[in-house]
C-alpha cells in the first residue's frame, strides 16, 4: 500500500470497498452499454479549478462515461470507479510496475497517468486479456510455468509481457529480461516469469495460441 | 490522492503558451515526473497544461541541412527505436534506450526528460533544501553517495537525464516558444549550473514550451555511444555515464566530445580529455591518456569518491567501443 494510504491520506476507507466499487463499476458499464451521447472531450470543457470533467474512457473495448477530477490517476479510476481491481497499486511512483496497463497497445504505468490523459485512447487491463472465464495465453503460461508466488505483481507482469510480445514477437532472453525490467517481483519469481514469456512467444510463433 | 489542480489540454501552441503563462501553471508532457513530484509534494501546481493535444510537437524528421528535428513530445521509446537516430546518432539512441524502464520510456518524452526535476533524495524528500528555498544543501554534510563530484559548491544535485549528455555531445540546440516568441538555445546553455541559480535547472521561462530539439548533421566519420554505469543491471539512474562522439579524418581524431552524466548538476563536458584525443589515432594509448584526465578536477565528498573511478571506467568503456 502506498505511503499516502498508510498516512490515511487516500480514500480507501470503506469497509466493503470492493463491493461498493464493483457496484460503481457496474453502473458505469450500464451507462456505457446504454450508448449515451458521445462525451465532450476535456478540450471542449472549460477548465475551472479542479472541477470534475466528464470524459469517455475506453477500457477493454467498452466505453465508460464518467466525471473525473483532474487529480485522479488512471490507476485510481480503473480500480475505484470502474472496478477493474486487477490493476494493482504498489509504489505509485513508477518504480514497481504493479499498475502496468496497455494504452493503445503500449505498456504504461497507470499510477503516473492522469485519467484525463487516457481520454481518447484504448486502455487494456488484465481483465481484458481473458475472455469470460477463459484465460488469455499469457495468463495461462504464467499458471503453467508457476510464474508467481504471492501473485501481487502478476497482473502487472502479465500486462508487461503482453506489451513486450506485441512490440517484439520473437524476443531473445535478453530482450525478455529488458522488456520485463519495469516490473518488480518481491517474491523473486523472475526465472519462471521469463520462462512464461518465452513460452507464449514460442506458442504464438507456432500459431498455437491466440 | 494527488493534491487538487485544474487541467486543460490545449489544441494549439498559442493557447498552450497562454495557459502556461498564468501563475501556478505547469506543463504536462508524459507526466512521469510531474505526477510523481505532485504526489510527493516536491512542488505544487494550480493548473496542469497538457501538451498531449499538440500534434506539432511530435515526430522526428530531417532538417534541410541534413540534421535532425525531434519534436519535444517524442517518447524515449520512439527515439530509441527510430532508424535515423540509431543509424546516425547512436549516442542518443543508446541514451534513450538506457533511460528508466520500458513503461516509462513509452510514456516519458524527450522534452520532459530534459526538464525533469532533480532526483536528489533531500530535494524529493521532506527537506527544505537549498533548491526548495531553504538555506542548506543537506548533501554536503549528509548522505551524498549519489551526488556531484564536479561543480558542487552550493547545491550538489546531479542532473538525472541520460539524454542530456548525449544531446550535449551532439552539439544539439533546444527550440523554445513562449509569450515573447521563439528562440533557440544551444544545449550547453540550456542547463543552469547552481552557481548561476540554484533554484532552477534550465533556462525555460514561465510560459515557455520546449518545442523541439535540433541536432546538426553528423560530421563526416563521426560515431558515438553512451556508456551508463548503474547500481543494478535493470533500470536505474546513472551513477556515472559517458556520452562520447568522435569523428576521424584519415587515421586521426578530428573532433571529440566527452560528456558525463551523474557527476554534476549539468551535463559535464571534459574538454581536457577531448583535447587529448584530437590529432591522434583512437588507439589504446590515446584512450588511456584521455581516460587519465577524464576525472581531473573532481572534488568528491564523504560518500562518493567511488564515482571518480567510475568516470574513468565509463569513459574507457565508451571510447573503447569506438576504437
Ligand atoms: C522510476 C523512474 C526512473 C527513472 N529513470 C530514469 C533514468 O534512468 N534516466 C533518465 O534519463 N530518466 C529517468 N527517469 C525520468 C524519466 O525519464 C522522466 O520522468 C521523463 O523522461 C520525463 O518525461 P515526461 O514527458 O513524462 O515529463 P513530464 O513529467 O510531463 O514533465 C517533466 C517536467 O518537464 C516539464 N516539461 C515537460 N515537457 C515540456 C516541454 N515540452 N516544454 C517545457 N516544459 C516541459 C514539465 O513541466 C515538468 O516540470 C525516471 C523516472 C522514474 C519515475
Ligand atoms: S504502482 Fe508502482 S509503478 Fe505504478
Ligand atoms: S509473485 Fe509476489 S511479488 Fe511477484
Amino acid at each position: 500500500m502506498s505511503d499516502q494510504c498508510k498516512k490515511g491520506g487516500c480514500d480507501h476507507s470503506g469497509v466493503s470497498r470492493r463491493g461498493f466499487l464493483t457496484t460503481m463499476g457496474v453502473g458505469a458499464v450500464a451507462a456505457a452499454a446504454a450508448g449515451s451521447a458521445l462525451p465532450a472531450t476535456a478540450e471542449q470543457q472549460k477548465a475551472s479549478a479542479a472541477e470534475p470533467m466528464t470524459i469517455g474512457l475506453s477500457v477493454n473495448g467498452r466505453k465508460h462515461r464518467l466525471a473525473v477530477e483532474p487529480r485522479e490517476t488512471l490507476l485510481a479510476v480503473l480500480r475505484e470507479r470502474l472496478g477493474f481491481v486487477g490493476t494493482k497499486p504498489g509504489c505509485e511512483r513508477g518504480e514497481c510496475g504493479a499498475c502496468t496497463v496497455l494504452v493503445d497497445g503500449v505498456t504504461r504505468y497507470a499510477c503516473l497517468t492522469l485519467a484525463l490523459e487516457a481520454e481518447g485512447h484504448e486502455i487494456t487491463t488484465i481483465e481484458g486479456l481473458a475472455r469470460g472465464e477463459e484465460l488469455g495465453d499469457v495468463q495461462k503460461a504464467f499458471v503453467e510455468e508457476d510464474a508467481l508466488q504471492c501473485g501481487y505483481c502478476t497482473p502487472g507482469q502479465i500486462m508487461a509481457a503482453e506489451g513486450l510480445l506485441r512490440a517484439n514477437p520473437s524476443p531473445t532472453l535478453d530482450d525478455v529480461r529488458l522488456g520485463m525490467s519495469g516490473n518488480l517481483c518481491r517474491c523473486g519469481a523472475y526465472g519462471h516469469i521469463f520462462k512464461a514469456v518465452e513460452r507464449v512467444a514460442r506458442a504464438r510463433r507456432e500459431g498455437g495460441a491466440k | 490522492m494527488l493534491p487538487t489542480f485544474s487541467y486543460v489540454r490545449p489544441t494549439s501552441l498559442a493557447q498552450a503558451i497562454r495557459e502556461l503563462s498564468s501563475p501556478g501553471a505547469r506543463a504536462h508532457a508524459g507526466g512521469t515526473d510531474v505526477v510523481g513530484c505532485l504526489r510527493d509534494g516536491v512542488y505544487s501546481a494550480d493548473k496542469l497544461v497538457s501538451l498531449s493535444g499538440l500534434a506539432e510537437l511530435r515526430g522526428v524528421s530531417r532538417t534541410a541541412s541534413g540534421g535532425l528535428r525531434i519534436g519535444a513530445l517524442t517518447t524515449l521509446a520512439e527515439l530509441a527505436a527510430n532508424p535515423l537516430v540509431r543509424e546516425k546518432y547512436r549516442v542518443l539512441a543508446d541514451a534513450a534506450a538506457a533511460a528508466a524502464s520500458p513503461q516509462l520510456r513509452n510514456q516519458g518524452t524527450l522534452g520532459g526528460n530534459l526538464c525533469q526535476r532533480p532526483r536528489c533524495w533531500y530535494f524529493r524528500g521532506d527537506f527544505e533544501c537549498l533548491r526548495k528555498g531553504g538555506g542548506t544543501c543537506f548533501a554536503a554534510e549528509g548522505e551524498n553517495q549519489l551526488h556531484a563530484i564536479f561543480g558542487g559548491e552550493s547545491c550538489f544535485m546531479v542532473h538525472p537525464s541520460d539524454t542530456a549528455p548525449a544531446l550535449t555531445a551532439l552539439d544539439a540546440a533546444v527550440s523554445l516558444v513562449g509569450p515573447g516568441g521563439a528562440r533557440s538555445v544551444p544545449i550547453d546553455a540550456f542547463f543552469v549550473p547552481p552557481e548561476r541559480d540554484f533554484m532552477r535547472e534550465t533556462v525555460v521561462e514561465p510560459g515557455e514550451i520546449v518545442s523541439e530539439i535540433v541536432v546538426p548533421p553528423p560530421l563526416q566519420g563521426a560515431r558515438g555511444c553512451y556508456s551508463k554505469l548503474r547500481a543494478r543491471g535493470a533500470w536505474d539512474f546513472a551513477l556515472v555515464g559517458a556520452a562520447v562522439v568522435v569523428a576521424t579524418r584519415g587515421a586521426s581524431v578530428s573532433h571529440a566530445r566527452i560528456v558525463l552524466s551523474g557527476v554534476a548538476a549539468i551535463p559535464w563536458r571534459v574538454a581536457k580529455a577531448e583535447e587529448l584525443l584530437v590529432g591522434h589515432a583512437l588507439d589504446d594509448a590515446t584512450i588511456e591518456r584521455a581516460v587519465a584526465k577524464a576525472a581531473e578536477g573532481a572534488t568528491p565528498m564523504s560518500g562518493n569518491e567511488y564515482k571518480v573511478a567510475l568516470v574513468r571506467g565509463a569513459v574507457a568503456e565508451a571510447l573503447g567501443a569506438l576504437g
